[in-house]
């Protein structure tokens, strides 16, 4: 029960509580301890100011393919959910139907369905977002293409042959010159507009794969791949092709404590223990030989260790194998910070689908509280 | 032959067949979605008359209950786990998925005060309230980082 008086802990037993401890061969104070009733005296009951004065985002990188930030003052529960439904619950257009009219390559017609099927894919935003619908797969008995339109499915065609390149010397040994069409690409798929997805997806927001260069299959002369596709809405929890992202992870924020000086030869040996960056060699100061008891003392113009940029280190834990090293500094990594990292495949921006996550826990939340509202009554 | 659908020869025939077939059926289902827009700006799925996905466990009582949600798992039955602990008067709060091949989660819980269906509501819209700040500090640091950097998006 709520207790009468509320005292907020400081702000160094906030970090102490919110340090995981990363020793040589254990790790400690995993778990989140923010629950009413942990603390004596203490309110941890959620309030949603409380949360919004606590919680902020640092940008560290922001590219359509690619985005990284850091989610600070939230709990992993929160910050693995968004991660789920990016990589499980954002819906993505992606090949689904591959009707094989022909196929005389050396690629099996289920192998070459499969990779078609990973094949990423872009267009018009708007029409991808808002006009295209969800497929409804035709129950068995059913005409299998009574629930096709043109706002749930999208046709595309992959019809190509491979001929003697006339033009090419008898002795040319490179098939790509020798022959035409030797490497089958994602560019050479066609997409075909039906009804409304003209208006949609015409000119430079026409379906197309993201990464023109992929290759599908290799055709030596006279092979040939005859095959239409339809392509429709999935998410990535159906199968990993509908996934919108490449990767989506995050790693919570490395902690360095050097708790005692690190100095000369050791500073440097101490500086090779970490990624490029983490660590910095200074020169001790006359006002850091003057501090008593600060372990600097008669060390004035020598090298000192200082921690740089932690958010770069890997916590190999290479630091804590050294006998010199040893009492001398303390690895940890912040709970609540998260840092993010999502590469989108392309049908999304990587920070449109982060937002999108986090809209998409929200319609579940208010789905279901209206779901708990009918099973009361 | 599969290649050969019915869609296909809508689709592979003269502009004005095609105009002629397909409008019928998408008038209605745009016409559906506009509305669908109007009545409720985020719901897409709303023509679909949504089945009950949640029930309360035999042997519950008002202060002590399990609920079964069906095609739900981690991601909500852990957020939603964490934040019914942070309600003071939750004794206790956990979440399972009984077997992995069920689309099936448990959550219960025990209450001091008040009852657990309230528990269960107040943890839900607490949820949304998250999504809310997190939605929008998200974006206003997007546009200040990309204002800073010069990115056009």
């Amino acid at each position: 029960m709520a207790p009468s008086r509320h005292a907020a802990p400081s702000a160094e037993e906030h970090l102490r509580r919110n340090t995981v401890g990363i020793n040589k061969e254990t790790v400690t104070n995993v778990s989140s301890t923010d629950f009413p009733g942990h603390f004596p005296g203490e309110d941890h009951a959620f309030s949603i100011e409380q949360f919004q004065s606590a919680f902020s985002i640092q940008f560290h990188r922001n590219e359509a393919n690619d985005a990284s930030f850091s989610l600070i003052g939230i709990d992993a529960s929160l910050a693995n959910a968004f991660r789920r439904i990016l990589i499980a619950e954002i819906p993505t257009l992606a090949i689904e139907d591959v009707f094989i009219e022909n196929n005389t390559s050396v690629i099996q017609d289920e192998v070459l369905a499969h990779r078609l099927g990973l094949i990423p894919f872009n267009g018009g935003r708007e029409g991808i977002h808002n006009f295209l619908k969800w497929y409804k797969k035709p129950e068995a008995g059913e005409d299998p293409y009574a629930n096709s339109f043109d706002w749930n499915t999208v046709r595309l065609e992959l019809n190509i042959t491979c001929t003697v390149n006339p033009d090419a010397a008898p002795t040319e040994n490179d098939p790509l010159k020798a022959y035409n069409h030797a490497h089958v690409y994602a560019r050479d798929i066609v997409f075909v507009p039906t009804g409304r997805q003209a208006e949609h997806f015409d000119g430079e927001n026409a379906i197309r794969p993201v990464n023109p260069d992929i290759l599908i299959a290799k055709l030596r002369p006279k092979q040939t791949i005859n095959l239409a596709m339809h392509m429709h809405k999935g998410i990535g929890a159906d199968h990993s092709k509908f996934s919108p992202v490449a990767t989506a992870s995050y790693r919570l924020l490395p902690l360095i404590h050097i708790t005692r000086p690190i100095l000369g030869a050791d500073a440097k040996k101490f500086q090779k223990c970490f990624p490029e960056g983490v660590i910095g060699l200074e020169t001790v100061t006359r006002e850091d030989v003057s501090k008593p008891g600060s372990g600097y003392e008669g060390h004035l113009g020598e090298l000192k260790a200082v921690v740089k940029d932690s958010m770069k280190d890997t916590v190999s834990r290479e630091a804590l194998r050294h006998a010199e090293f040893e009492g001398k500094v303390k690895l940890g990594r912040r709970r609540d910070h998260f840092i993010f990292s999502i590469e989108s495949t392309g049908q999304w921006d990587s920070d449109e689908l982060f937002l999108e996550s986090v809209k998409h826990l929200k319609l579940k939340c208010k789905k279901l509280e209206q779901q708990v509202i009918n099973m009361v009554q | 032959m599969p290649g050969r659908t019915k869609a296909q020869d809508d689709a592979s025939s003269h502009d004005a067949d095609m105009q002629d077939v397909p409008p019928s059926a998408q008038e209605e289902i745009s016409q559906d979605a506009e509305m669908r827009e109007d009545a409720e700006a985020e719901e897409e799925e709303e023509e679909e008359i949504e089945t009950q996905r949640v029930r309360i466990l035999p042997g519950s009582t008002d202060t002590a209950a399990s609920f079964e949600f069906t095609d739900e798992g981690h991601t909500l039955g852990n957020a939603l786990r964490y934040i019914i602990m942070k309600n003071p008067d939750v004794e206790f709060c956990a979440y399972s998925i009984p077997h992995p091949s069920e689309p099936k989660m448990n959550i219960r819980i025990q209450t001091y005060d008040g009852t657990a269906v309230n528990a269960l509501k107040k943890g839900l819209s607490d949820l949304q309230d998250v999504c809310d700040v997190v939605a929008e500090k998200f974006w206003s640091e997007r546009q200040s980082f990309n204002a800073e950097q010069g990115i056009e998006r």
